[in-house]
């Protein structure tokens, strides 16, 4: 799988994100030519970053197999790094901490064997397990309840979820084994789920009156929530039969689960920021804020959107193709 | 061969521990002196504390860093002297000996004469991590002796978590960086160890940090 070997689709779909970026760098420009006095900063910034995100992205796409798991691991690093330093760790769980980042090098082994079995259980079965044999061994039972909950919690949001992306891309279909549906469904996946963010924002800014969750996650209105599904819902509608081997009812439904998927995934990680009282998850985005701000939705509509396709398709992984 | 050991050894191995392993978000970077003579004064957590202020600095100015270091600690064996001296480029500081011929902190009035970037830690060790200590009042000294010095309080946070002290293990944590406003000798020394203290302060609360105990 590399430049060569990938679906004319997802070419052509890269393309146009770089055509749009370049279109809206071109008005950015243009706005801050048109009117001096207005402060475009934050947009430029976050035009900027987009073009870094989108970059590394295509090329992580692009350049082979082995390199989009690397891409994947080193989010899942990222942002499993981001929450440990967010929220209240205790000193004596150091090296359990530890224990939890070399959970991601396992995990994205598991993809890179495309060992289905072990990779679903992994992080929810064995370092569920693992994790307090380490914390009693260290033996602070002060703080236990909490530090185990949360690392484990953190462990599933950033490494176990998100790298369902990944192993979405090594898919193959069991009727087409040398097919690769994979890069497709992710650019689907993520581009939809950013898409959804985007038109989730814009239809909260220009309609929305009703708040949806005040205490969340004030900015958020039932206009921008219900706009942005439907909005994402047509787009999916639209995308998913030229990207992927989804008919046009699946991508629509696959549109509505990314929808609302990504709303609770964003509203998830706002209750988290509010609680520990900051703005942004980190500052590694400029404009953005952290990788945690970024891939929020996608810790939700990453695995929902892989157990649809999983439960729609049959798929050949690790151990089924061992059977034959 | 020192020089280029030491711009080997913080382009290929400092760098990248900073920010792939562990990740810097740097506050006001803009206050940084982009040369000498200054004296950048931060609290103390780890022994990577140093490398990660150097690491801001472009690595053509790298031979101009000067970190105060103590000279009982880093000349325990050869090794960690060479190191100390000519990789960190330290400036020793005596804390046990009370010379008459010379006073401990004439090695730093001297490199800041030629226009070094001089890097002090007043809490003298890195103590419990993540806590301030009570900052020591040599550097009032410093300041008094050079009073046209810009004096940079910076807040680091983060390095007690990843490597505090008496730990080998490392641990990604990303780490905070917040630098502060720049001041000047004021002319007395209590209201300027105060004015020292309260800005540290200020730039620790400035982060709203969960507790690590």
């Amino acid at each position: 799988m590399n430049f060569m070997t990938l679906d004319p689709s997802v070419r052509w779909s890269l393309a146009a994100i770089f055509g749009a970026l370049v279109l809206s760098t071109v008005i950015v420009q243009a706005l801050t030519r048109l009117k001096p006095s207005g402060d475009f900063s934050n947009l430029r910034q976050r035009v900027n970053s987009w073009w870094v995100m989108v970059t590394v992205f295509s090329l992580a796409m692009t350049l082979s197999r082995n390199v989009s798991i690397l891409f994947f691991a080193f989010i899942s690093f990222l942002a499993l790094k981001e929450f440990l330093s967010l929220i209240p760790t205790r000193r004596a769980d150091r090296r359990v901490l530890f224990w939890a980042y070399l959970a991601i090098p396992l995990q994205f082994y598991f993809v890179h064997l495309e060992w289905y079995g072990m990779f679903i259980i992994f992080i929810p079965v064995y370092m569920f397990l693992l994790l307090p044999l380490r914390m009693v061994t260290i033996g602070q039972t002060k703080g236990y309840v909490r530090a185990a909950g949360t690392i484990h919690w953190g462990l599933m949001l950033t490494v176990f979820c998100l790298s369902h992306t990944a192993f979405m891309l090594v898919l193959q279909e069991s009727k087409a084994p040398h097919s690769f549906p994979g890069p497709g469904l992710v650019l689907f996946l993520v581009v939809l789920t950013q898409l959804n963010d985007v038109c989730q924002f814009i239809w909260g800014k220009s309609l929305g009156r009703r708040k949806i969750l005040p205490k969340v996650s004030p900015g958020k209105t039932w206009a921008g929530f219900l706009g942005g599904v439907s909005t994402t819902t047509v787009i999916a509608w639209q995308a998913g039969p030229f990207l992927t081997m989804l008919n046009e009812w699946q991508s629509a439904v696959a549109g509505l689960i990314i929808g609302v998927g990504g709303f609770v995934g964003d509203v998830n990680l706002s209750a988290l920021k509010r609680d520990l009282q900051v703005k942004d998850s980190g500052s590694l985005l400029p404009g953005h804020g952290g990788i945690l701000d970024r891939v929020d939705s996608l810790t939700y509509t990453a695995p929902l959107f892989f157990h649809y396709v999983y439960w729609l398709y049959d798929f050949q992984t690790f151990g089924t193709s061992i059977a034959q | 061969m020192n020089k280029l050991c030491r711009l080997l050894f913080f382009a290929l191995l400092v760098r990248p521990i900073m920010l792939v392993f562990l990740g810097l978000n740097v506050r006001r970077r803009e206050g940084l002196p982009a040369k000498g003579p200054a004296v950048l004064v931060a609290n103390h957590n780890s022994h990577l504390d140093a490398v990660t202020l150097m690491s801001l600095f472009p690595l053509g100015i790298l031979h101009k860093l000067r970190p105060v270091a103590a000279q009982d600690y880093f000349f325990r064996n050869p090794l960690l002297k060479w190191f100390a001296l000519n990789i960190m480029g330290i400036l020793p500081l005596d804390r046990k000996v009370k010379s008459k011929r010379r006073h401990p902190l004439a090695g730093i009035d001297e490199s800041l004469g030629q226009n070094d970037i001089v890097i002090v830690f007043p809490e003298g060790s890195r103590g419990a991590p993540e806590q301030l200590g009570e900052m020591k009042a040599g550097i009032a000294h410093i300041a008094k002796k050079n009073p046209e010095v810009p004096i940079i309080p910076i807040y680091m946070h983060g390095l007690g978590k990843a490597l505090p002290k008496g730990e080998a293990l490392l641990v990604p944590f990303f780490l905070d960086v917040f630098i502060g406003e720049t001041l000047t000798w004021s002319g007395d020394k209590t209201a300027f160890m105060e004015q020292l203290t309260q800005q540290i302060k200020e730039l620790a609360e400035e982060g709203n940090f969960s507790p690590w105990e």
